[in-house]
Formats: structure tokens, C-alpha cells, sequence
């Protein structure tokens, strides 16, 4: 059974959503990243969603943007983001992590490289922002084989004719974004989650994230009832950038008032439970 | 030459929007169902009557097409080699050959039921033709610009803003055209139900390359024909610039079948394609994914992109349209380029044999043909896509050369 299969698996018995914070690779530095990556679990995190940094990320807000941008200028590579997971595997082996970014990066790597360096790093889902179904068999192939779940995006556009094929070769859990537009900007309203996870489960038995503009304890809260897990992504990174000094330096108490948040989120998610 | 065992260059691309290795539809899926919209109502208009029939009215009496094939007789002399026509898509209304693809893309846009439109624009020139037609078919527009390229191209941002469109600095990442592009994507996917965007150039996902090439088509039909009024017989070669190549595709594409029709675009080299500031991505890039479509690009060894380098901000991009990536691979355009110095000494060249004060954008072009016609025979025939005027170069040129003005 997979991490994300076994941890999905495992919330179910307890009567509750995951939540799932995102944070981008190397932000603002690797060294900080490392020690913030370390403390998730304790914190609270179920799943752990690592945004690969991108120059050109043409479907994120302004905040993780930012992020990116700090994490580039910091030396963030894909391959420097699979050393630093494989290092968090040295002393974590439950908490599932998934990789969110753009395909050129994993192009340049090559899919099959990508897929293997992955796989060993201890990566269990993908979700490559742009590689829609009609163009990800080059990854999937090679990435399934390696046994690395591809985490399907579905949007508020995609509609009942185009699920099925969305669907198609999904697997781990299904990502709902939740609004018709970037990261961290709007907010859905929890009717329309309620709406959209009720679509989808007539299509999939596959668990269902569900994220952007999800930035308070309470819609977090609530979003995880409906679905079975909500994504925390801007709020977190600004979280960071409200954490450096005027040279884009991490403050001492960055990892602790990082981590804090990630407990207030996670901690509105295990509330009602 | 054979183009990947097919039987001609121009039956690309095939249905899933790719030219070879290259093109394809690389977007969100938030966006995706859009896209095969916007596919779906391209195919249709494109046989309806009607619709062509509103191209060619606005192209004849709003455009003012044809542009005339014209022989640059003192260039000619002055190089003492080929004998070199200029398709003088410059003088166009608006100003440069842009205005051909976004008269189709804004009546697709009509057509469509769209009551939104957006674009991006390095140099200014394809938000100043978007401006143009919303202003004509009154339509709200917002137009993305690199703040880079708002302060080096201050005279079309007035244009834009005189014609009615709402110009929105861009001040991500490199604050050039290809973070324009980024901030009209994240536009279009939080628009997605009114919203139509015009891409400028034969870049982006499936449609847009295919639609923008067909649309600037018109400059390579009416070269063929004015160059058989004028000379009996095809050109020998056409030269055209490169940023993402809308020009160069429109002036090749009717001729890629005709063997003995050699073709070259050329990149901007910048300071030097060696010194790593250029704009050239077939001469300096290497294959990956950005905006849509695979190409070539200007990458690092982590597949992030690298900022290009240009004076002409029309041609400071880190990629290039698809097809020419596939054009390039299979041999058919050679690609060439020209370097900063070398487009504004071509761009003084002209005004003073000419008088005609080219864009910096052709000026690259011109920098080839200063530099190769003169080797060639006087009995070959050569037409350069004169793409764009100068007008809007002209404060920056003066600047660049320390001319009192």
C-alpha cells in the first residue's frame, strides 16, 4: 500500500479530513526549507504538498510567485528538492509527499530520470500544473512505473463529458481547484466545494484534496469535511515572506511562526472531529 | 528534403496541435476546455462565409491591404548583389503586420459570444492593433506589458491608452514579454467565461499557432502574386525577423512548398549569441515547454528559463513559435541572426537610402541583407518582410546613438 493509499486510509478511521500544507522548495532558503520540512509532521501535516520553483509559473497568485522567486535566487533546483526530500525520508517514512510544479523543469531532467531520482527520493504523487491528460503520457508512463501516484487537477471548467478522461489514469487522490483562477487570490464558497465534491464523487472513489484560496483555520475546517482533505498553499508561503528582513533574509522566528500556523491550520482540521 | 515523411511543409500541424516534436497545448486544465473551444470556433469560422467575408473587408479598407511588394532600388545598388524587394507590411494601419492576425482573432472573438478581450505586447505593437480593433468592434481591452518595455516603448503605451485600452504594467520576473504572457494566462484563467485572449504572435498552445500563422498568411499570398505581376517568376529568397515569428511564418508559409524558395528568419543575437544576452532561441536554445507549446527556448541546465536580451522589444522573448522550431529541425528555414549593432546601423541604412524608417524589429532582417546580398547575383531575388515601422523606435534610437532631440 502506498503513503498516500495508507495515510488516506488512516484518516478515514479516525472520522476526519487531512490537511495538506504547501510550501515551495527552498523558500526562502534550503537550509530554512529543511528545518520547516522537518517540523510539518509534528505539526500537524498529513500530507506534505512541496511546489517545485518555476521562473514562469503562469497558474500561481502573486504570493507564491514571490516564493518562487526567492527560492530561484537562493540556488533551488529540482534535483537540490529531490536530495532534500530524500534526506527527510532518513527519518520519516509515513508522511506521504507530493510534488507540485511546471513540466519544463522535469522535461530538462528527462522523464525517465525524473521519474527513477524521484521514486528513490521517496516522492509519492506528482501533479504537473501544465501537462493536461492530452499531453502527460511521456511522465506518467515512466513516473507510474516507478510507482509514484499522478495527482489529477480538476478545475470548476472541467465538465462532466471531459471528467472521464481527467480521470482516466488518476490515482492517489483527486486535487479539486476549488475557483477559476491562481493560487491565493478568491475564495470559494463551501456550497460550492459541497456541489463540486458531490460531481465528482459520482466519477471516482479516489479521495479528494481540495485547494486554492483556502487561507483560514475554518475554511480549511470546513473544507475537509466535505472533501477529504483541503490544501493550504499562499497562506503558509506569505507566512514565510512575513519572516524576512528588508534583504529577503530569514528572521530567527521564521520556522517556529511558520510551523505555528501550520498547527493552528491542522489543528482547526482535527477540531469536530 | 523530405518534412518528416509527409508529402508537403504546410499540412502541419496534425490534430493534436503538433508540428513534429513541437507545439502541442501545455496549459491548466482550468484552461484546457477553453482552448478546444477556442480550437472548435476557429475550425468553424474559418469555413464560414461570413466570416471570411468580414476579414477581407476589414483587411481591404480597414487594414489596407494588399501592402505593396516594393523594390528597394537604392538598397539594391547600394549592396550591389541581390535584387531586393521589401513587402511593406509596414504600412499597415497601425503600424505593422500585426494587425492581420488580430482582426481575425477579435471577429473569432465576436463570434464567439466573448464581451472581453485580453493580450500581451512586448513592443507595443500588437497591444496597440488589439486596442485598435476593440476600439473599432467596442470591446473592453486589457493589455499586459512588461514594465520594462512600458518605459523603452512610451509612445505605443499612449497609443494603447488613446485607443481606449487599459494597459497593465507587468513588474514579475523579468518585467518583458514573456511575463506579459504569464500575467495574460493568469488573467484568462480567472476570466475564463467572458474573456477571449489574442496572442499575438504563432506561439502559444494549439490553436494559436496554427490560427496566428493562417491570418498572417495574407503577406506570403500577396507576395506571390505581386512578385509574378512584377518578375515573372518566384523570389529566390525570403528573409523575414524572429521574435516569436508571426511575420516570418506569414511570409514563408505559402512558399515552404516550392524547393527552390529559400527562406531565412533571423533572431535577435543582442550583445552576441556567445555572450549569453540574446534573444535567439533556435540559435542559442535548446528544446522545452513554455506558454503552451513545446520549442525551442532559452533554458538553463535546471530547465528554468532564461531572461532574453534584445534592443527590440518585439523580439526579446526566450522562445519561438513552434512550427519554426519544426521548420529548423527539418532544415527547410535556415536560421540566422543579427546582433544590436548590427539592426541599428541597418535601421540608419534604410532611413537614409530608403526613406524608410524600419522598426527595430525588421531592422534585424535588414542587418542580414546589409550583410549577405551583396555576395549574392545580381539575378536573384530577394523580398524582406518589412513587418513594422519605426516610429515608435525613434526617441530610444536617438537615445542609443546620443542624438540631440
Amino acid at each position: 500500500m502506498s503513503r498516500l493509499s495508507k495515510r488516506f486510509a488512516e484518516l478515514k478511521t479516525q472520522g476526519r479530513g487531512g490537511f495538506i500544507p504547501f510550501l515551495t522548495s527552498c523558500d526562502p532558503d534550503p537550509n530554512t526549507f529543511k528545518k520547516i520540512l522537518a517540523g510539518l509532521p509534528e505539526a500537524g501535516a498529513d500530507i506534505i504538498e512541496i511546489g517545485v520553483p518555476f521562473t514562469d509559473p503562469a497558474a500561481d497568485g502573486p504570493s507564491i510567485q514571490a516564493a518562487g522567486q526567492r527560492a530561484l535566487k537562493a540556488g533551488a533546483t529540482l534535483k537540490g528538492t529531490l536530495e532534500i526530500i530524500r534526506d527527510f525520508r532518513r527519518t520519516n517514512n509515513d508522511t506521504p509527499i507530493v510534488l507540485m510544479g511546471y513540466f519544463n523543469p522535469i522535461y530538462s531532467m528527462g522523464c525517465e530520470t525524473f521519474a527513477k531520482a524521484a521514486a528513490e527520493s521517496g516522492v509519492d504523487g506528482l501533479i504537473t500544473v501544465d501537462l493536461p491528460p492530452e499531453e502527460e503520457e511521456e511522465l506518467r508512463v515512466p513516473v507510474q512505473n516507478a510507482g509514484i501516484d499522478i495527482v489529477r487537477l480538476i478545475a470548476p471548467t472541467t465538465d462532466d463529458k471531459r471528467l472521464p478522461q481527467v480521470l482516466k489514469h488518476a490515482s492517489g487522490f483527486i486535487y479539486y481547484v476549488s475557483i477559476a483562477g491562481i493560487t491565493g487570490t478568491t475564495s470559494p464558497t463551501i456550497d460550492s466545494i459541497q456541489l463540486a465534491a458531490e460531481r465528482l464523487r459520482k466519477h471516482t472513489d479516489l479521495p479528494l484534496a481540495v485547494g486554492f484560496g483556502i487561507r483560514t483555520p475554518e475554511l480549511a475546517s470546513a473544507v475537509s469535511r466535505t472533501a477529504d482533505a483541503a490544501v493550504v498553499g499562499s497562506a503558509v508561503v506569505e507566512r514565510v515572506a512575513a519572516n524576512l528582513d528588508d534583504n529577503g533574509k530569514a528572521l530567527p522566528g521564521l520556522v517556529d511562526d511558520v510551523l505555528h500556523l501550520v498547527k493552528n491550520l491542522a489543528d482547526g482540521v482535527r477540531i469536530n472531529t | 528534403m523530405s518534412p518528416d515523411g509527409l508529402n508537403s511543409f504546410r499540412a502541419g500541424p496534425d490534430e493534436t496541435g503538433r508540428f513534429g516534436l513541437f507545439g502541442g497545448r501545455y496549459v491548466a486544465e482550468t484552461l484546457m476546455p477553453l482552448i478546444l473551444e477556442v480550437e472548435q470556433a476557429y475550425h468553424d469560422a474559418r469555413k464560414d462565409p461570413e466570416f471570411l467575408r468580414l476579414m477581407d473587408y476589414y483587411l481591404a479598407h480597414y487594414v489596407g491591404r494588399p501592402s505593396p511588394l516594393y523594390f528597394a532600388e537604392r538598397l539594391t545598388e547600394h549592396l550591389g548583389g541581390a535584387k531586393i524587394y521589401f513587402k511593406r507590411d509596414e504600412l499597415n494601419h497601425t503600424g505593422s503586420h500585426k494587425a492581420n492576425n488580430v482582426l481575425g482573432q477579435v471577429l473569432l472573438a465576436k463570434r464567439m459570444g466573448k464581451t472581453r478581450i485580453i493580450a500581451e505586447t512586448g513592443a507595443g505593437q500588437h497591444g496597440v492593433a488589439t486596442a485598435t480593433f476593440c476600439a473599432l468592434f467596442d470591446i473592453p481591452c486589457v493589455i499586459y506589458m512588461g514594465a520594462t518595455d512600458v518605459e523603452r516603448q512610451a509612445p505605443n503605451v499612449a497609443r494603447m491608452k488613446l485607443l481606449g485600452a487599459e494597459v497593465r504594467p507587468v513588474t514579475s520576473g523579468s518585467q518583458t514579454l514573456k511575463d506579459a504572457m504569464n500575467e495574460g494566462l493568469r488573467d484568462w484563467v480567472a476570466h475564463v467565461h467572458d474573456t477571449y485572449y489574442v496572442i499575438g504572435t504563432a506561439a502559444g498552445p494549439h490553436p494559436y499557432p496554427e490560427m496566428v500563422r493562417d491570418f498572417q498568411s495574407v503577406i506570403g499570398r500577396e507576395t506571390r502574386e505581386q512578385i509574378m505581376a512584377a518578375e515573372g517568376r518566384l523570389p529566390d529568397t525570403l528573409i523575414a525577423c524572429i521574435g516569436g515569428g508571426s511575420n516570418a511564418i506569414g511570409i514563408f508559409h505559402p512558399f515552404l512548398d516550392d524547393k527552390d524558395v529559400e527562406m531565412f528568419g533571423v533572431e535577435a543575437a543582442g550583445r552576441g549569441v556567445d555572450t549569453g544576452e540574446h534573444a535567439a532561441a533556435i540559435g542559442g536554445g535548446t528544446p522545452g515547454v513554455l506558454h503552451g507549446n513545446r520549442t525551442y527556448l532559452l533554458q538553463d541546465d535546471d530547465g528554468q528559463i532564461v531572461e532574453a536580451h534584445s534592443i527590440s522589444a518585439g523580439l526579446d522573448y526566450p522562445g519561438i513559435g513552434p512550427e519554426h522550431s519544426w521548420l529548423a529541425q527539418q532544415g527547410r528555414v535556415k536560421y540566422v541572426n543579427a546582433t544590436d549593432d548590427e539592426a541599428l546601423e541597418a535601421f540608419q541604412t534604410c532611413a537614409k537610402l530608403e526613406g524608410i524608417i524600419p522598426a527595430l524589429e525588421p531592422a534585424h532582417a535588414l542587418a542580414f541583407v546589409l550583410r549577405w546580398a551583396g555576395k549574392q547575383p545580381k539575378e536573384k531575388l530577394v523580398v524582406m518582410n518589412m513587418c513594422g515601422r519605426g516610429d515608435k523606435d525613434v526617441f530610444a534610437v536617438a537615445e542609443r546613438l546620443g542624438m540631440p532631440i
